[in-house]
């Protein structure tokens, strides 16, 4: 037996990336010890050597739908950029505005370049405004070294830093709908009370375990809970915190991760969004605001989002238990090529095969019947909104 | 019992002989690494399975792998019920976990397998 075929969508698996070599050594959260400590799963992802998983993909996600689920997120990138002039430059860099951005708020924007005169998605990112003139930029592990060299070739002379603090600091996801009572039951009744009273997309400052945090209502799983970023000398003692203060509380890995994120119908980079990704197309237009503005690519998004898009995201339910993969192809029923697989797994709450794909546009409405090519064997497969309806119990 | 170095094993009812029958499965070390699994394919009664080739599927909702066929032969029984509770093969890897039965073609193929021993320690290094 072997696993043979790279399958993973938060490209868990190790077959995903280049194997990691001598010159290429995996670099590693302050919280990678207590992953090898407690039965983490080490895998290689986007550089770094995180844990796909600790015991149960399944019982994980579960923690998290039903409780509290806390992930070492600490590869994602974390960039400060400040200075008097960095509120403006950051406003003429990113595909939403920040010029109306008031300390404590967060956007999720996509950054993108004007390569050849057109449009290129670099990344996906959150901008979070944490004063006048300082601002975080939370941008994926894969993109962060391009995302860094970008930026950077395009900071004015003077007036904004750009500081990679990726390395400095650690970030703790905390998930699920019992996650911000538990990390306020390490806080002063100030600091509960402020974080309590955050709205989705906004953060603030506070001490969790006795640690400075900075806190964000926000996360990748479709559950309410938050953010923290610690110095990397806080990690562990925030996570074991977090941990103690309740039993339900269960560590977990990449792996649930990506089936959390997949239920919950968001996009991951790298999957339904690569760099010729048009956003409209992706249920993404959220992402761009082009009235008013300019940014590099504002023009040809412009011109993207004036045409209707010929290949659509759909989400895709499946008969049966063989979960399709990323790259398997989509037929309609007359039997033509109508689509690809961006990514797929086994639903944990749903109890069957779930896919996100690319349909062209005809095939995109709910309930349209498709099939999709797994392995040389058709599946049938019915078009689905995302989220996926019923994935959350409440 | 004998175990491949893709952590299939295989046991021979009686004498090894050619026409003799064997059961196969994978070991307690494989299912216990593959953990979440969703999905088995099976091959049909009748069909030939070939050493060291791909007899069947087995899917976790991270990863597919492929089941090797230790020894080859002629598939004589389908442990058909597995695909639908898959916990028989965490519960029971050597017993009630067994996957398929074939008839030995050639039972040399067994020689170049390993025994429990040589697999425990296989697997106490790490190495698969």
């Amino acid at each position: 037996m072997s696993t043979n075929e790279p399958t993973g969508n938060a490209g868990v698996d190790a077959q995903q990336n280049p194997p990691a070599t001598a010159a290429d050594e995996l670099q590693v959260t302050p919280l990678h010890r207590w992953h090898a400590d407690h039965g983490g799963r080490l895998v290689p992802f986007a550089g770094w050597e995180m844990p796909v998983q600790y015991t149960s993909i399944v019982g994980e996600h579960q923690a998290t739908r039903n409780n509290c689920g806390l992930f070492d997120v600490s590869h994602m990138g974390r960039l400060s950029v400040c200075g008097p002039g960095s509120r403006s430059w950051l406003d003429r860099m990113l595909t939403r505005g920040v010029a109306d951005l008031a300390p404590g708020g967060v956007r999720y924007t996509l950054i993108t370049d004007n390569a050849g005169g057109g449009v290129r998605v670099l990344d996906d990112a959150l901008v979070v405004c944490e004063s006048e003139e300082q601002f975080g930029l939370v941008v994926n592990a894969s993109n962060r070294e391009r995302v860094v060299d970008w930026l950077v070739s395009q900071l004015p002379a003077e007036g904004v830093e750009l500081e990679d603090q990726t390395r400095q600091t650690a970030m703790i996801a905390v998930q699920g709908p019992a996650a911000v009572a538990t990390v306020t039951s390490l806080c002063s009744t100030e600091d509960a009370q402020r974080i309590l009273s955050l709205k989705n997309y906004r953060s603030c400052r506070a001490s969790v375990a006795g640690h400075a945090a900075a806190v964000s209502r926000t996360g990748y799983t479709g559950e309410d809970g938050v953010e923290l970023v610690v110095s990397a000398e806080g990690a562990v003692p925030v996570w074991e915190a977090i941990l103690a203060a309740n039993d339900a509380a269960c560590a977990c890995g990449l792996g649930a991760r990506d089936t959390l994120r997949l239920e919950a119908g968001m996009p991951l980079y790298g999957h339904e969004l690569v760099e010729a990704t048009n956003p409209f197309a992706i249920g993404l237009g959220r992402g761009v605001t082009l009235e008013g503005r300019t940014f590099p690519g504002r023009d040809a998004l412009a011109a993207l989002k004036a045409s209707p898009p010929s290949r659509v995201r759909v989400g895709l339910v499946l008969e049966g238990k063989r979960p399709a993969r990323e790259g398997c192809l989509v037929h309609a029923e007359d039997g033509h090529a109508c689509g690809v697989v961006t990514s797929g797994s086994f639903s944990p709450s749903l109890g069957v095969p779930v896919a996100m794909a690319m349909v062209d546009a005809d095939q995109a409405e709910p309930g349209t019947q498709l099939e999709v090519d797994i392995r040389g064997s058709l599946q049938p497969a019915t078009v689905s909104p995302l989220p996926f309806p019923g994935w959350r119990k409440s | 019992m004998k175990f491949a170095k893709s952590h299939e094993w295989i046991r021979v009812e009686g004498e090894p002989v050619p026409g003799a029958v064997a059961t196969i499965g994978v070991s307690a070390y494989a299912v216990e690494a593959l953990t979440d699994l969703v999905f088995m394919q099976l091959p049909e009664v009748g069909s030939q399975v070939t050493a060291g080739e791909s007899f069947g599927e087995i899917e976790s909702v991270k990863a597919v792998s492929d089941l090797y066929a230790p020894c080859s032969g002629e598939v004589v029984e389908v442990h058909s019920e597995l695909p639908d509770n898959l916990d028989l093969l965490g519960q029971d890897p050597y017993g009630d976990g067994w996957i398929i039965k074939i008839r030995l073609s050639d039972p040399s193929q067994l020689d170049s397998l390993m025994d429990q021993a040589a697999y425990d320690k296989v697997i106490s290094e790490g190495t698969h």
